[in-house]
């Protein structure tokens, strides 16, 4: 058969397919945007009738444990006496309005958060980072050399700090590291972000304010590697067992080269993917960690609205959490994406 | 073949009825899924860790009276280090930490388990209904699902928790009703494989209803997945107690693991160094989780070879 | 002299349950320009054999005998060598079908990659070029560079992996399965292409296929295995048509010519399944699903025996030849 002919042979047997590249990813995006809109959309409905259609009177939710003055109490009644569509439709326009003040600081809930923001990022991002950089590679080394001695430590030690509660370890590093038990030093301060009276700016404050995250932060980094660390093995293990590597090892590739060009980077996608779902995590780890550490960030903030009640916080946290939740759930997606065309499709 | 033999000149009286036939192979893969089982080394240990706890449980009345737990009963020093009386130290109150641990153990096994049931049950419900209804019903079941697994898992245990009040049933129901998600997603991933299977679509032509198919066919290739992931839930489950109690949200009127660990902190036990205190609860939660995760896992290979 | 010889090899996996022969003395060998068929069921041992022309095998195998590729012995060679040898010298076809590929890749990239390694001072443009020409010469468009497996059809799948095979201009291809999963259609061109191949480059061909009537319309000798070893080889006509081993029969007859009347009359069918190879029968390993087993059967392992008649065709068979004169694998 001539070349012509199995040419023409071959464009009946199947379509060219277009190039997906550009378009592709496009379009999927837009998709996934659209999705995540309407996610918070339900998330605002559902914030928004959580605290509504649970049982008992609404104003002695608001106030429990609280003793408001007349004047909030009235201005309570008289928002909350609304029709509840009205109620729900200001509240769509505009979830961030102060409506009720935080009960325990008497300030409008957005203005407070906005105070505790920042040390919640700064602990949150550092130890994100570190602990996804730290697993993945102690997931790579592992899974490469399954079943040696690096493999069965690290994934025991792995486990048996995934079975951890973050904040009992956080209370177990604090009572060795900083009130010092036996032999070990106290050399760590016990909690908040500085050292009262120092500059925050000056160079001994900036010291000072990274000898206090380091606690908190190693406490949530070792609190998140093990996850990362076990997925990240299980994910290279599994892909070695691809027939791709044998076709790459046949083409004369040394085995290094095999699984730096190929295992690696495909078994590195659920793994990376994971770190941003694991977003929900993450923030509940904060809650706890945070109080344990007295970091003055949202969720030590939470804790604090917690032993109030302080519905309307509570309330105001809850979205934020949310809605972070579900963007760092839109950039997993998009990330997926651009990563592994089969997605786009 | 005379018309009396069974197939193949098997005699008659041998020939056995479709039920039994499946129950004789019911026992013959749970004896195969067992052999496979007994040689996991690390899920042989989890099971023996977890018996451990379940015996120290149940005998907790026997080995500690109640009255151990009542703080107007505590004879003990406050904060006080182990002794001879008190093997592990005493609390704020000069309870036994002993005497509260175990008793802390059957709060926690029992609320994770009980939450599990709730949470796999729902879970399982909404995943198989997902998998299997297409359109209409099962677009919003899987749309529902999504949506749930979006809210972060703490904050709505909180604000649940907070408006309902602290009690163990509370916290039973908040947990289950906030965990179910993840198991609906990995059901309905698996009824979506199963249902693609070709023998599926010939019940369906044989007649075989919705809930034939579903209770008589994916059912019975779900339960497996669904078995492995329920021992890690519960893992997960008592995680989540823990943390409930850490927060104060727990049962106020009974001991467990996490609402002792928020006594400790609450009374300045680190910073009175009192390690005796906070080291058992955490080291018991660590134990029960990892036992539990360790069974899940051994379950998990002996389902799917390949990763043995 | 031959392209490849392979000379007693031996394949034993080591597992858990204990060791498990996968090839038990196997002797083969292809010319330049010619094409020989491997045929069998899965568990033959076939695959296996596929790969240690490579020297691709499992580290837990322990393998004996030699490969020799252009007279040298693939399975002393040192990695070095044996590295520069992969994929220049010889090729393997995988199959397509399965995940041969790598799905997060373009397919011209996985088609260069050998090319690439084989040849550092290359230009992009001048590997391009080079996959582009790959591509038509198997049939495909140029632009199909661009794509990702999962783009692709089984046939396009299967010309991809020929093309790549093709890359850095080996003298031998071995063709694993190339048709398994492919429709009718899709097959016969395959398969003229494989011919093509052969004819027109002058390369020696190895297919390997549980399908005899593939083999017997492609390759010039077949070579039939059956729990590990070859119990039958030949030219590809007298194979397929004047089977001499009761098993050879038995495969060809379950893929019956269509419009051959002889076929009509052929025993269909073989009972029993292909043992498995940690637990081979006694003697001959094909006695208990033989229809022309004889007592002897049970206890005497066969070897090739030529056929009186037909030059070149062997049998492991008790019924053929006389006894004692036994030929040498």
């Amino acid at each position: 058969m001539s070349s012509t002919q199995e040419a023409a042979l071959a464009s009946a047997d199947h379509p060219t397919p277009r190039r997906y590249a550009g378009g592709g990813l496009g379009t999927y995006v837009v998709r996934r945007v659209l999705s995540a809109a309407a996610t918070m959309l339900f998330v605002l409905v559902f914030n928004f009738f959580l605290f509504r259609l649970l049982p008992g009177d609404p104003i002695s939710l608001y106030t429990r444990g609280r003793n408001m003055d007349q004047e909030q109490l009235r201005e309570l009644r008289r928002e909350l006496d609304q029709p509840m569509l009205t109620q729900f439709v200001d509240y769509l326009t505009n979830p961030f309005s102060s409506g009720v003040d935080s009960t325990q600081f008497s300030r409008p809930v957005w203005d407070v958060i906005g105070d505790y923001v920042w040390p919640t990022v700064i602990l949150l991002s550092t130890a994100t980072i570190l602990s996804a950089v730290i697993g993945i590679a102690i997931g790579i080394r592992g899974g490469w050399s399954r079943g040696g001695t690096f493999d069965r430590v690290s994934t025991g030690t792995s486990l048996t700090l995934y079975a951890m509660p973050e904040f009992w370890l956080g209370m177990v590093l604090l009572i060795l590291l900083s009130t010092g038990v036996g032999p070990l030093p106290g050399m760590f301060p016990s909690g908040g972000t500085i050292t009262p009276g120092v500059d925050k700016w000056s160079l001994d404050g900036i010291l000072d304010q990274l000898w206090h995250l380091f606690l908190p932060a190693l406490t949530l980094t070792l609190a998140y590697l093990a996850e990362y660390a076990l997925v990240m093995r299980s994910s290279l293990v599994d892909e070695l067992r691809q027939d791709y590597l044998t076709t790459a090892r046949a083409k004369g590739m040394r085995e290094k080269l095999v699984r730096r060009r190929h295992a690696v980077p495909n078994a590195l996608l659920p793994t990376v993917t994971l770190v941003f779902l694991n977003i929900g995590f993450v923030v509940s780890g904060a809650i706890t960690v945070e109080t344990v550490y007295s970091w003055p960030g949202l969720g030590l903030l939470s804790y604090q609205a917690i032993r109030g009640p302080d519905i309307p916080l509570l309330q105001a946290i809850f979205l934020l959490f949310s809605i972070s939740v579900v963007v760092a759930n839109l950039v997993a997606d998009v990330v997926v994406a651009a990563v592994d065309p089969r997605v786009r499709a | 073949m005379t018309p009396d033999a069974g197939p193949a000149g098997v005699p008659a009286a041998a020939v056995r009825s479709p039920r039994a036939l499946r129950r004789a192979r019911q026992r013959a893969s749970v004896r195969r899924f067992w052999a496979t089982y007994r040689r996991q080394r690390a899920g042989m240990a989890g099971l023996a860790l977890l018996g451990l706890f379940l015996v120290a449980a149940l005998a907790a009345p026997l080995l500690f009276s109640a009255d151990e737990l009542e703080v107007t009963k505590a004879t003990g020093e406050v904060l006080a280090p182990p002794s001879k009386g008190y093997p592990l130290g005493t609390d704020e109150a000069g309870r036994s930490v002993l005497a509260l641990v175990v008793w802390g153990t059957r709060v926690s096994l029992l609320v994770g388990v009980a939450a599990t049931v709730i949470s796999m049950t729902i879970g399982t419900l909404v995943g198989i209904g997902s998998g299997h209804f297409g359109g209409w019903a099962g677009g919003i079941l899987e749309r529902l699902t999504d949506w749930f697994l979006v809210i972060p898992f703490l904050p709505l245990a909180i604000v649940l928790a907070t408006v309902l009040g602290s009690s163990l049933l509370n916290i039973i129901v908040v947990i289950g009703v906030t965990s179910w998600p993840g198991t609906a997603r990995l059901v309905r991933a698996q009824t979506l494989a199963v249902e693609s299977r070709p023998y599926l679509e010939r019940a369906r032509v044989l007649g075989g209803g919705h809930w034939h198919q579903m209770t008589r066919h994916v059912l019975p290739n779900v339960m497996p997945l669904v078995l492995a992931n329920t021992t890690l839930t519960v893992a997960i489950a008592i995680l989540s107690e823990t943390t409930l109690s850490f927060l104060g949200l727990g049962d106020p009127f009974r001991v467990s693991w996490g609402s002792m660990l928020d006594n400790a902190f609450a009374a300045g036990a680190i910073s009175a160094g009192a390690w005796w205190y906070l080291l058992p609860p955490g080291l018991c939660v660590v134990a029960v989780v990892l036992a539990f995760t360790l069974v899940g896992r051994a379950l998990e290979n002996v389902l799917d070879p390949g990763r043995r | 002299m031959s392209l490849l010889r392979i000379e007693d090899l031996s394949v034993t996996y080591r597992t858990s349950e204990g060791d498990v022969p996968a090839v038990r003395g196997v002797s083969l060998e292809v010319e330049a320009g010619t094409s020989l068929g491997v045929a069998g069921e899965s568990g033959s041992g076939k695959s296996t054999l596929a790969g240690t022309v490579l020297r691709l095998t499992p580290k837990t195998a322990a393998v004996t005998g030699r490969v020799l590729l252009d007279d040298e012995d693939v399975l002393s060679m040192s990695f070095g060598r044996l590295r520069a040898v992969r994929w220049s010298s010889a090729s393997i076809v995988f199959q397509g079908a399965l995940h041969s590929l790598n799905p997060l890749q373009r397919v011209g990239r996985q088609i260069g990659e050998p090319i690439r390694l084989h040849d550092p001072t290359l230009t992009r443009r001048g590997v391009d070029r080079r996959v582009g020409g790959l591509l038509s010469d198997v049939g495909l468009s140029a632009r199909l560079a661009q794509s990702y497996p999962h783009q692709l059809s089984g046939g396009q799948k299967q010309r991809v992996m020929i093309a790549m095979a093709l890359g850095c201009g080996p003298q031998l291809i071995v063709a694993d399965e190339p048709t398994t999963a492919l429709d009718v259609m899709v097959q016969a061109q395959v398969l003229d292409l494989l011919t093509a191949l052969v004819r027109d480059l002058g390369v020696g061909l190895v297919v390997i296929s549980h399908d005899l009537s593939v083999l017997a319309t492609t390759c010039d000798r077949v070579a039939v295995m059956y729990a590990g070893r070859v119990v039958e080889q030949g030219r590809a006509e007298d194979v397929l048509h004047r089977a001499r081993h009761p098993y050879t029969r038995a495969l060809s007859a379950a893929f019956p010519t269509i419009g051959d009347p002889a076929a009509r009359f052929a025993p269909r069918g073989l009972p029993g399944d292909p043992p498995w190879p940690g637990d081979l029968p006694s003697g001959c390993p094909f006695h208990p699903r033989c229809a022309e087993a004889e007592d002897r059967c049970r206890t005497e392992d066969v070897r090739l025996r030529s056929a009186p008649d037909v030059p070149g065709q062997q049998a492991a068979c008790v019924h053929v030849g006389a006894p004692g004169r036994e030929v040498a694998p």
